[in-house]
């Protein structure tokens, strides 16, 4: 790892106070060093932003759950409240990374992390080509190993999704993300926070290389949880172990009942795209059906039928629906 | 810089009050100050060592193991204000006022710690490499009351992996280990 300066910050602000692309905020850092070790950043200057005070904060207020940045995805999945009023975020928490990495990793930082894509994940010099990691050689992944990749949003030049899986139940449960950089505060739904290739792409800015909508020197301060009663969520992950491992596919679904049939559902997708991928046209049709697999399985695989699938990933349609059919099943209450 | 001089500089006696992070005494070096096994250190280091190479190069603390140096495999878990942690993934300038526990510190008089025995008597190793994580992993998991039956040791404890595949072995151990301290 290339040396670099170290300052401790004493507000937020000073986490972009130098306001060049050599300096990065470093908080948990669980993915921060492995960036550096790997050549994908290689900041000359961090600033710990992971000791300011109250930042780490899950509170409810008014009717919202208030979760700060810092706050890391243990305390986060293991929070009564949170364990209430938000249980798929609670269940996508837990099921992240290992027991160890939860008591590092924080919510601000986790939404950040970047693709799992093994072309992306080496250490510099890149023996292939790389959109993300170099600019203008192309992208090995796209036919090549791309099993674990898009089949939403992607472009020729990039297919990389964003693994989080806390993000997924972020967007399924409707929270808003506050931002705070050199020109103020701000809030961006947490669904529209993240961009696809395709995204990225109709606004003009490199496909493969921007992910977020957060601006030169922003940071993450907080995530506002609605509360709504009544709301039951849940969250499944499907991968090839049963902990300890990257999504396939998952789905996070937040759904309000009535007389037994679903009066308001979010579907949202994880691990299939380059953000959340919420299924808006098959969360209009649930409305009146009863919260069971054998209803919404084929609700789904309709929605599922505009996915674009890679060479090698056909079948994580099949497993999407299935997911998102067992987590609307689950937020129902069916065991 | 010999090992004893090291040593020697790494365990001085701290200051008895000090901002959080302070110019070292070399180019490119801040100075730290934590506790390690109930011990004051003060750390002069490059921001870019991990606390498991500081650990590991300059305290001469080599229980704890560097495998695959990036959160995956759990080889360096160590307790950090009693929270299990990857050494490979925080800095040791991020451990000002910490206090760091590391597998040479759970043994307390001579006795070996209850998770340590029950290891032994579990025959829950092979190789021993993964061991000395495994139990910092252990202590805490049973600590969090993460250790109620097979299953749920065997997923808060997954962040260890063993290659020798003592799994059956270290997921009896845990839970003995458990149902001592809790009786």
């Amino acid at each position: 790892m290339r040396n670099f300066a170290y300052a401790v910050a004493a507000r937020p602000e000073d986490a972009f106070a130098a306001s060049d692309d050599e300096t990065m905020p470093i908080a948990g850092g669980t993915e921060l060093l492995n960036w550096m070790r790997l050549g994908i950043a290689a900041p000359a200057k961090l600033v710990d932003i992971g000791r300011l005070e109250g930042l780490d904060r899950i509170e409810r207020v008014d009717g919202r759950l208030e979760i700060g940045a810092l706050a890391t995805l243990n305390r986060i999945g293991e929070d009564p409240a949170v364990r209430e009023h938000a249980a798929v975020l609670s269940q996508a928490a837990l099921a992240a990374a290992s027991a160890q990495v939860r008591n590092r990793a924080t919510i601000g930082g986790n939404v950040l992390q970047k693709t799992r894509c093994a072309y992306f994940r080496a250490e510099a010099p890149l023996p292939w080509p790389c959109n993300k990691r170099a600019p203008g050689t192309g992208c090995a992944a796209l036919d090549g190993a791309n099993e674990r990749l898009a089949i939403f949003g992607w472009t020729d030049a990039c297919v990389a999704t964003q693994p989080s899986d806390p993000v997924v139940a972020l967007a399924a449960l409707d929270a808003e993300v506050e931002l705070l950089g050199p020109s103020g505060r701000r809030v961006l739904p947490v669904a529209e926070f993240h961009l696809t290739q395709e995204d990225a792409a109709a606004a003009g800015r490199d496909p493969a290389r921007a992910e977020t909508r957060l601006e030169r020197g922003e940071v993450i301060l907080a995530y506002r949880v609605p509360i709504r009663d009544g709301m039951r969520s849940a969250y499944v992950k499907v991968r090839e172990r049963a902990s300890y491992e990257y999504a396939l596919v998952s789905a996070a679904a937040a759904l309000d009942l009535d007389g037994g049939r679903i009066a308001r559902a979010s579907v949202v997708l994880g691990s299939v795209a380059q953000k959340p991928w919420h299924l808006a046209e098959a969360e209009a049709r649930l409305i009146g059906q009863p919260p069971t697999r054998e209803a919404a399985l084929p609700i789904l695989k309709a929605a599922l039928a505009a996915a674009r699938p890679l060479s090698r990933n056909g079948y994580k349609v099949t497993m999407a629906a299935g997911a998102a059919a067992r987590a609307i099943a689950l937020a129902g209450g069916e065991a | 810089m010999s090992i004893a001089s090291a040593l020697q500089s790494d365990v001085a006696e701290a200051p008895e009050h000090s901002p959080s992070v302070r110019p070292g005494g070399a180019p490119n070096q801040v100075a730290v100050r934590f506790k390690v096994n109930g011990r004051e250190v003060v750390a002069h280091v490059e921001p870019r060592v991990t606390l498991l190479d500081y650990l590991r190069e300059t305290l001469q603390l080599t229980g704890t193991k560097k495998g695959c140096n990036e959160g995956a495999c759990g080889t360096c878990t160590v307790l950090v204000d009693g929270h299990r942690m990857n050494g490979c993934l925080m800095l040791a300038v991020q451990c000002e006022g910490r206090e760091v526990t590391t597998i040479e510190g759970v043994a307390a008089d001579g006795a070996l710690h209850i998770v340590q025995a029950a290891f032994i008597k579990h025959d829950a190793f092979q190789c021993g490499y993964c061991t000395p994580g495994q139990i910092l992993s252990a202590i805490a998991c049973i600590r969090e009351g993460h250790a109620g039956d097979a299953d749920e040791v065997r997923e808060w404890m997954s962040g260890n992996i063993c290659r020798c595949s003592a799994y059956p072995q270290i997921t009896a151990a845990v839970l003995d280990a458990a149902a001592q301290l809790k009786g």
